[in-house]
């Protein structure tokens, strides 16, 4: 038999980017979609925020006192603000796994399977276009928020940092998750199902309207097993100084063992259930 | 040398259901080798075997010296597909499309760049290369996925039903850019079709499968030929029963048949006998009104071999080529 011809294999930091870009192009060649993204977080800001108004309930230097005793800050726009920075970033998350299901769909999967890439490739190319695209409309939910009277003195460059480093594991572990549950779905109603089916529930089961000291004891225990009431209380504690029940570095481990395990799942799930 | 060698390779399915069973074949290096067979036969599910996207069963195949079970990541490498479906990114243009497929490949892009700018080329493409995928016709795309199927210069090429649902002008078409990439790149082709024409036209060899089985391998002119030679066809003005006798004396004639008013006459070569018939028939007072000579088709080679002609089986393929054009409508 002659010589076997010298076989190239690509490198797996190259194929990420190549893949994810393709589907953040989708996305930032679309301005509409960037925006209609916006308009529910932009909905809860203005309309629950603005009208459900604790401020004008509890006047006074008592009420102030009151607000400040349950909520940590005597603005409850601005403890709603982080909140839906989380929300953005969730419902950002989860719609990640919907173009797995077109790409299964259209043969695009079978497609990049006959090449060289890694399968890992392929997932953390998904979740990355996830992260990037949740991050960049929390940016603009928080610009958009501050516009609306969120209270500012407190922000600094750090507490920006560690707000945004919050965020971007909450959303590495929902998109992990996410892109796991597309995996196993055949059509885009079905997945379109669950993020309905789950997004409002694991809002309110967390601390994004409401701090969960003040929820009955079955709530509160959702609620501190929930992912995204740590993100919100790093976030509060470093953009608006609310103190936290427990270190910041906790916190943000418990965060980060989500992530990462939510990745792990997701990759090693994805050799079995990218084929056929 | 082979450059693919299938042994034994079988896939089952829930455990009953046998899609491909125990095949075996090999492929020379730049053969055009074609599996022809109808809707449900195993061509792409052998196909999908051979570029890694389903694991075998049993048994087992090498792709340019590669296991397909064990070096898959190499066997990758060595391969392009271009799959049933239209599997391109309609929201990028057919250049990225192509460019992300190079980098899947790990082509640097100092290469790519010229090698999509050249291929766009070969199949006439480089005028809609910076537009959108979703403004693009069946046969562009089907053009496109040719092209972007040979970006890493594969030592084979695979077609999963290259012209499924294309018009027979775009079809032709495909098959001259088909024609045309393996003359300047020398790839090996392995093929899947349905269509007879196709497989007559294009393939060095042919392999008909059925259920899941390799029934024939050859060249399409030889097993043209073993079903014994060319057809002819006439009707005389005062048929008599003496006439197939008559018929079949005549030096050349392998076989007559009396089918209503017409004979059915089996030679090795129609065009030196025709003539003969002719002669022999008004010699002996028989006015010939109607001739016709067939060549044998792989139709024919298709009836004889799984006992069903293949045309009338293509109602299962309107569907999938139903489907392609609702997608491309939607846009």
């Amino acid at each position: 038999m002659a010589a076997k011809e010298k076989v190239r294999f690509p490198s797996f930091l190259r194929t990420i980017v190549s893949l994810s870009n393709r589907d953040l192009k989708k996305w930032y060649l679309n301005p509409a979609l960037l925006v209609i993204s916006l308009i529910q977080p932009i909905i809860w800001l203005t309309l629950f925020g603005k009208a459900f108004n604790l401020g004008s309930l509890f006047a006074g230097n008592a009420g102030s006192a009151i607000l400040t005793r349950i909520f940590g800050t005597s603005s409850y726009f601005s403890f709603l603000a982080i909140g839906m920075l989380a929300f953005i970033t969730v419902s950002t998350s989860m719609m990640g796994g919907m173009s797995i299901v077109w790409d299964r769909r259209f043969g695009f999967i079978d497609k990049i399977l006959s090449t060289p890439v890694s399968r890992a490739a392929i997932i953390i190319g998904k979740i990355a276009n996830s992260i990037v695209r949740a991050l960049i409309q929390a940016g603009v939910v928080l610009i958009i928020a501050v516009a609306l009277g969120m209270t500012v003195s407190y922000i600094t460059l750090s507490g920006l940092i560690t707000t945004f480093g919050a965020l971007f594991l909450l959303s590495f572990g929902m998109s992990s998750l996410f892109i796991l549950l597309a995996l196993r779905s055949r059509d885009w109603q079905s997945q379109m199902m669950i993020i309905n089916l789950l997004m409002l529930p694991l809002l309110f089961a967390s601390n994004a309207f409401f701090p969960v000291a003040e929820m009955p004891s079955w709530l509160q225990a959702i609620a501190n097993v929930n992912p995204i009431s740590y993100a919100i209380s790093i976030g509060r504690n470093a953009m608006l100084g609310i103190p936290t029940s427990s270190s910041i570095y906790l916190q943000m481990g418990y965060l980060g063992a989500f992530a990462v395990g939510m990745g792990i799942i997701s990759i090693v799930l994805s050799w079995k259930l990218l084929k056929g | 040398m082979e450059i693919i060698q299938v042994k034994n390779l079988s896939k089952t399915f829930n455990g009953k259901i046998k899609a491909v069973d125990r095949i075996s074949f090999d492929v020379k290096e730049g053969e055009i080798f074609g599996f022809l067979g109808p809707n449900g036969a195993g061509k792409t599910t052998t196909i999908k075997m051979l570029t890694t996207l389903l694991s075998p069963t049993s048994g087992d195949a090498n792709i340019n010296g590669y296991s397909v079970k064990k070096e898959q990541a190499k066997v990758r490498a060595s391969i392009g597909v271009v799959p049933q479906e239209y599997t391109a990114d309609e929201d990028l243009t057919g250049y990225s499309n192509i460019l992300l497929l190079a980098d899947m490949y790990g082509i640097p892009r100092s290469i790519s760049k010229q090698r999509i700018i050249e291929l766009l080329e070969i199949v006439e493409l480089s005028s809609s290369a910076k537009r959108k995928v979703s403004t693009y016709s069946g046969g562009m795309r089907r053009r496109l996925e040719l092209a972007a199927g040979l970006i890493n210069f594969p030592r084979v090429l695979f077609l999963d039903e290259p012209t499924l649902g294309l018009d027979v002008q775009t079809r032709t078409a495909v098959w001259d850019y088909i024609k045309s990439l393996k003359n300047k790149y020398g790839m090996t082709l392995f093929m899947t079709t349905h269509y007879l024409e196709e497989a007559d036209q294009l393939c060095d060899r042919i392999a008909i499968i059925d259920h899941g089985k390799i029934i024939k391998i050859g060249r399409p002119e030889d097993l043209k030929s073993k079903l014994g030679g060319d057809i002819i066809q006439l009707s005389v003005n005062n048929p008599s029963p003496e006439l197939i006798r008559l018929l079949g004396k005549i030096k050349g004639v392998k076989d007559v048949k009396k089918d209503r008013n017409e004979y059915r006459i089996k030679a090795a070569s129609s065009e030196t006998i025709t003539p003969k018939i002719i002669s022999a028939l008004s010699s002996h007072g028989y006015k010939v009104t109607r001739l016709s000579m067939m060549k044998p088709s792989l139709d024919e080679v298709y009836l004889e071999y799984t006992g069903r002609s293949l045309k009338e089986e293509d109602s299962g393929f309107d569907k999938i080529a139903q489907n392609r054009m609702i997608r491309i409508s939607g846009n």
